[in-house]
């Protein structure tokens, strides 16, 4: 458990019948860094992720999330992580506080340590005079927000976020990253896939996806000097023109 | 436990939000009752009648008094004069039953040469024109047989309806309206409150959390099982204040059957949500594969026994089949488990069965 990484693979592969959508990809996330996952549409990032948290079974390879081995300790990984999924996570039928609770219930937090989270939370968010309204009336971007900090109500040592910010408006988008930032300075693990080049720019560390391949994986500025390129797009443009 | 109970309090949330859900979950088995209770009916009440009589005797005349104050049929203001004149009458559409009397009819009943009577009934609905005709022969041979008692002669038949005395079409159909009820409840609602959460991206979310598939599905349905539980309640409830139809058997066994029920339904719609990922798809499945069998082939319409043998064979593998020959064996015969338990056990294999097989499904999904 006492390693400095959150998350390692090994030639992780997944197959869909003929089709490799994930094709022997190996890496190491280190604890507490923000990760990020990029790629066109349909490199595989998706099936990576739902690898890692278990919502897939690898064809082949190895990987551990939070020390755990993915095929044998599923049930293990499953309290250490949170996941945001592309598709909004929260009941729309459900106030703010409803769905806290429920989340909260599901990851078994006790009552009290429901209510405290809550209020932080609402607080951090400036969402607390909207706690008993129902989440559909709530701006896009401030859905996504609150989505984020329901994945981490339970204080997990990783959080998966598969494009959590697809159709967010760009200030909306540099607010949710403040909160990444924010959770991974308190030394939670951040895996983030996105298809917005400039998003790579505040990660850590990134991996470049390509028809199933890791193509790149470094430090933004590392990727950037080793392609010549000015920005991220570039970068990108030239990998997968190769 | 605690994650169970943060579960169904979400799940009724979800149900109370939803006004028209709601409406459906409640309305819906109350019109079904008084629908099929007052407008779908098999009785008939004033069919029109018409008699061509060529006798005009004592023994007629007294068929005809018979017939007409039994209260099942009316006499239409057209007399007809010949065999002609009847094509005419049933052409216009409202007569639907006539009798022809043969000539010298009480003469020839006495010196036991055949007397002829002849019953024409409008078949462009059979069903009624059977019906009617099997009434006017019933009546015809109770006269017969009392004449024969009077004058010493043969066999008379008595008649007798037993459980159903007046033979009230809503006492078969109430049996037939919980089953159906009940199943679109259970079945129907449970398969598209998961596709839902699949459809709406959460099940993913759940799936990755600590909670276990067997709780995410126990958490879905203990609400619906709920509900359907007090929608059989208002059924019975409605049958016995507004139809007077009796329980003669125990209450306790009817609720447990009925739950029973409600679990091999549930299994079903867990089933179709293992199969499809839309909202769409799990309700016409569910409406196509289940509703359809269910009303057609289980005997709440249709009597088994009057199916091709195919069709007897198919009925079997219906749930509903069962369940209804429960009801009925319960409300109106009042027998207990000891006369039902093979019907029993076919429902509570039928549920394990279902249940055994989503379950696999649903993991063979996770992986």
């Amino acid at each position: 458990m006492n390693n400095t990484y959150a998350i390692k693979a090994e030639n992780l592969t997944r197959q869909f019948g003929s089709f490799t959508a994930v094709d022997q990809i190996s890496f190491q996330v280190k604890k507490g860094e923000i990760f990020g996952f990029l790629g066109a549409n349909g490199a595989g990032k998706t099936t990576a992720i739902r690898m890692l948290c278990g919502l897939l079974k690898p064809s082949g390879g190895h990987a551990e999330v939070a020390g755990f081995d993915i095929f044998r300790q599923q049930e293990k990984i499953k309290q250490h992580i949170g996941y945001m999924s592309q598709k909004f996570s929260l009941y729309e039928d459900l106030t703010l506080y409803e769905n806290i609770r429920f989340y909260g219930g599901v990851y078994g937090l006790r009552m009290s340590e429901i209510r405290e989270r809550a209020e932080d939370l609402l607080k951090k968010l400036g969402l607390t005079q909207q706690r008993n309204l129902l989440v559909k009336s709530l701006p896009l971007g401030w859905k996504q927000k609150l989505a984020f900090s329901v994945a981490s109500i339970h204080n997990p040592e990783i959080v998966f976020l598969d494009e959590p910010t697809s159709g967010v408006d760009p200030v909306t988008r540099r607010q949710f990253w403040n909160l990444i930032y924010e959770a991974a300075h308190g030394g939670t693990t951040i895996f983030i896939t996105t298809h917005y080049m400039e998003e790579a720019e505040y990660c850590n560390r990134i991996s470049l996806m390509v028809a199933g391949k890791i193509k790149a994986l470094d430090t933004p500025t590392g990727l950037k000097t080793q392609y010549a390129a000015e920005s991220m797009d570039d970068v990108f443009l030239k990998l997968t023109q190769q | 436990m605690k994650q169970f109970i943060a579960f169904v309090k979400k799940e009724f949330y979800h149900i109370f939000r939803d006004k028209r859900t709601l409406l459906i979950l409640f309305g819906m088995p109350v019109v079904q009752v008084i629908l099929f209770g007052f407008a779908i009916t098999n009785e008939i009440n004033e069919a029109h009648i018409v008699f061509l009589d060529k006798s005009h005797d004592v023994a007629t005349d007294k068929i005809k008094d018979k017939i007409l104050s039994s209260g099942y049929f009316r006499l239409n203001e057209k007399t007809p004069r010949s065999s002609a004149d009847l094509q005419e009458i049933f052409r216009e559409g409202k007569v639907k039953v006539a009798v022809v009397f043969g000539q010298n009819f009480y003469k020839n009943m006495l010196t036991h040469q055949s007397a002829n009577i002849e019953i024409l009934a409008d078949a462009s609905d059979p069903n009624m024109a059977t019906t009617l005709t099997a009434y006017v022969t019933a009546i015809i041979r109770q006269y017969q047989a009392e004449e024969q008692t009077i004058t010493g002669g043969l066999i008379g038949t008595e008649v007798k309806m037993l459980y159903n005395e007046q033979l009230k079409g809503v006492f078969l159909f109430v049996p037939g309206v919980i089953t159906v009820i009940l199943m679109l409840v259970s079945a129907m609602m449970t398969s598209i409150t998961i596709t839902r959460e699949k459809e709406l991206g959460t099940m993913e979310i759940l799936m990755v959390s600590p909670l276990k598939p067997g709780l995410i599905i126990l958490g879905k349905s203990t609400p619906y099982i709920a509900l359907a539980m007090i929608n059989a309640v208002t059924i019975l409830l409605l049958a016995w204040t507004v139809f007077e139809m009796p329980i003669r058997g125990s209450l306790l066994l009817l609720l447990a059957e009925c739950l029973l029920f409600v679990i091999t339904s549930l299994s079903i719609g867990i089933l179709i949500s293992t199969i499809t990922n839309s909202q769409q798809t799990a309700l016409l499945i569910s409406l196509m594969a289940l509703m359809l069998p269910t009303i057609l082939l289980s005997g709440f319409i249709f009597p088994i026994n009057s199916m091709p043998l195919v069709l007897r064979y198919v009925s079997n593998i219906i749930p509903a089949r069962w369940f209804i020959e429960i009801v009925r064996s319960i409300m109106l015969k009042g027998v207990g488990l000891e006369v039902i338990w093979t019907e029993t056990l076919v429902l509570a294999g039928m549920a394990l069965l279902f249940i055994v097989v989503s379950i696999k499904k649903f993991n063979i999904r996770l992986g």
